[in-house]
């Protein structure tokens, strides 16, 4: 009896073995793909272990590349272009590649698995772009719904970045996501204060990351961001600025101005931010110090539905058509708007019909 | 037992004793993954694949090492894991050489690890007590009748798409409803070869 036992448990025992010997080589055959090269935007030779997507080989060699999503291909942002060929597309790439794109041989750098050499071509930007950690130095409500969350830097400690461009958060795995993930968010600071980051993030129920930040973020604890990306930020010129922002839309604009605060650009300026009723304002007061710190800014904050008790004596009605009333001609005039996707398409098509040129309205959207 | 030659097990496998039409082994794969007739390829060829060399190899762990000990009981659990490893070597290998495959193939290549018409030929070949040659050529007939019934049905979804299915059968119902047409049809072979 003893004896039967003590075969089974030897030859099960054995066969085990012998398969994990034949797993081991197989992983180093057959699945190591040795050290292969990137070569970034022609110049930088990256030497990387093979085998593993782009992006997360890029993120270990600290090359962040924005996506929401995380790597797992629902997002469509990491995109790169590869300049040699790795292959044809694959299906989980093609809903998001155009056919313009095709030409190019744009990838979704979160599914090609790097196997071999691979030459891409990235913003130059991207080259400049940190993993920071940091800690929540503060969190304050702005409104019902908007919370003002301050981070200070730990490592690296300073971050340089231009008014109006976002950062990536992570959310770490919690109760709504099984692994961690990234939300972009605009840097609602000023960039000569290297070592904090500002961020207004309004609730979104059921969001992933606000849903995190608003309940179960507390001061004190330690966060990981990257950044900075974007290109929505002050363009030089002697033109009229038009500000249009709604809810946390306010955050790169504030940052903006603040900018143009320290740097004295001094440039007619005009912030229209749209709001609901008076609980949806915010930093008002903070905006009309900068209306007296500069010499032509002016806020104009309008309510599409003021509550009676509200004692609203400012414009109301939607944004679009305070914008449209202001408007009197586009000559001479570049926009910049952040907001929801429909608030800005709106936006956008009063612009032009008023003659601001396309190309010099700007604008950052929420995903 | 009759004697039966290899090749007669062998079209014997694909056709009146196809292991998912008349056994109804594998379904889960099958319905899975047989809405497009390239990845239905790629997995039926997959499928063939292992199925013929884990039976080789199951049944030489069988009659040298479990049957002289007396511990057949433990097949159930040494094929399990003989497939187990050796269906991570194929997904190696796939991922090495079609990246297109691999993606398409996706979740259902870890899948046939747990296809139960792969571990279902194991352990026929050993009750049915078929020697070495007869056991390969009933995994290598499985496993191409395993990809004929896929291929079918995959052709057969892809035509479906422009069909007007009532609401409550699309998907799951109507492919599962398919499949029982299509293993009637298939016993239209029955009686031209007998196995066991």
């Amino acid at each position: 009896m003893l004896g039967s036992i003590i075969t089974a448990v030897l030859i099960s025992g054995a066969i085990s073995i012998i398969l994990a010997l034949f797993m081991v080589i197989a992983d180093n055959t057959i699945a190591n793909y040795g050290e292969v090269e990137i070569t970034v935007n022609d110049d930088k030779k990256l030497k990387v272990e093979g085998g593993k997507p782009l992006l997360k080989t890029l993120m270990d060699k600290e090359i962040f590349i924005p996506s929401a999503c995380g790597g797992r291909g629902s997002c469509g942002l990491c995109k790169v272009k590869v300049k040699n060929d790795i292959g044809g597309y694959l299906p989980t790439e093609l809903p998001w590649i155009n056919e313009e794109e095709k030409k190019e041989n744009i990838r979704l750098s979160c599914q090609v698995k790097v196997k071999q050499d691979i030459q891409i071509e990235i913003p130059k930007e991207y080259l400049y772009v940190k993993e920071f950690k940091a800690k929540v130095k503060n969190i304050r409500e702005l409104t019902h719904d908007i919370k003002e969350v301050t981070l200070k830097l730990i490592e690296p400690e300073k971050i340089d970045f231009k008014a109006g461009q976002f950062i990536q958060f992570e959310v770490p795995e919690y109760e709504l996501c099984d692994e961690s993930v990234y939300r972009a968010y605009s840097i609602a600071s000023k960039p000569s204060q290297k070592n904090i980051i500002e961020l207004e993030i309004r609730f979104v129920p059921n969001g992933i990351c606000t849903t995190y930040i608003h309940k179960h973020l507390n001061e004190g604890e330690i966060v990981t961001i990257n950044g900075p990306y974007g290109d929505f930020y002050l363009r030089e010129s002697e033109r009229e600025i038009i500000f249009i922002a709604g809810g946390s839309g306010m955050a790169p604009i504030k940052s903006i101005i603040a900018d143009m605060k320290e740097k004295n650009i001094q440039r007619k300026t005009r912030y229209f931010f749209g709001a609901r009723s008076k609980k949806d304002l915010f930093l008002t007061d903070k905006m009309k110090k900068f209306e007296s710190e500069l010499d032509d800014f002016k806020f104009i904050p309008a309510l599409s539905e003021p509550e009676e008790d509200d004692n609203w004596n400012g414009e109301t009605g939607l944004i679009t058509e305070v914008v449209d009333n202001y408007l009197d001609s586009g000559e001479n005039k570049e926009a910049y708007l952040c907001g929801s996707p429909g608030m800005i398409k709106a936006c956008v098509e009063i612009l032009t019909k008023n003659g601001v040129p396309e190309n010099l309205i700007y604008f950052d959207e929420f995903g | 037992m009759n004697f039966l030659s290899a090749f007669a097990i062998f079209f014997a496998a694909i056709f009146t004793d196809n292991i998912l039409l008349t056994k109804y082994l594998g379904m889960c794969s099958f319905l899975a993954v047989s809405r497009k007739v390239e990845t239905s390829w790629g997995l039926g060829l997959a499928v063939t694949f292992v199925m013929t060399f884990t039976s080789a190899i199951n049944w030489v762990v069988y009659n040298y090492l479990l049957k002289p000990r007396d511990l057949e009981y433990l097949r159930y659990i040494i094929f399990i894991v003989i497939i187990a490893a050796f269906v991570q070597i194929v997904e190696m290998i796939i991922e090495r050489v079609s990246d297109v495959l691999y993606a398409s193939l996706g979740i259902f290549l870890p899948l046939i690890t747990v296809n139960c018409s792969i571990l279902g030929v194991s352990l026929f070949m050993v009750i049915r007590d078929y020697s070495l040659i007869n056991s390969i050529a009933f995994g290598l007939g499985s496993g191409i009748g395993w990809m004929l019934a896929i291929l079918a049905m995959s052709g057969i979804r892809e035509k479906m798409k422009r069909s007007q299915i009532p609401n409550g059968l699309e998907g799951a119902g109507i492919a599962l409803i398919i499949a029982g047409i299509m293993a009637m049809a298939f016993m239209g072979f029955s009686g031209i070869l007998t196995l066991s």
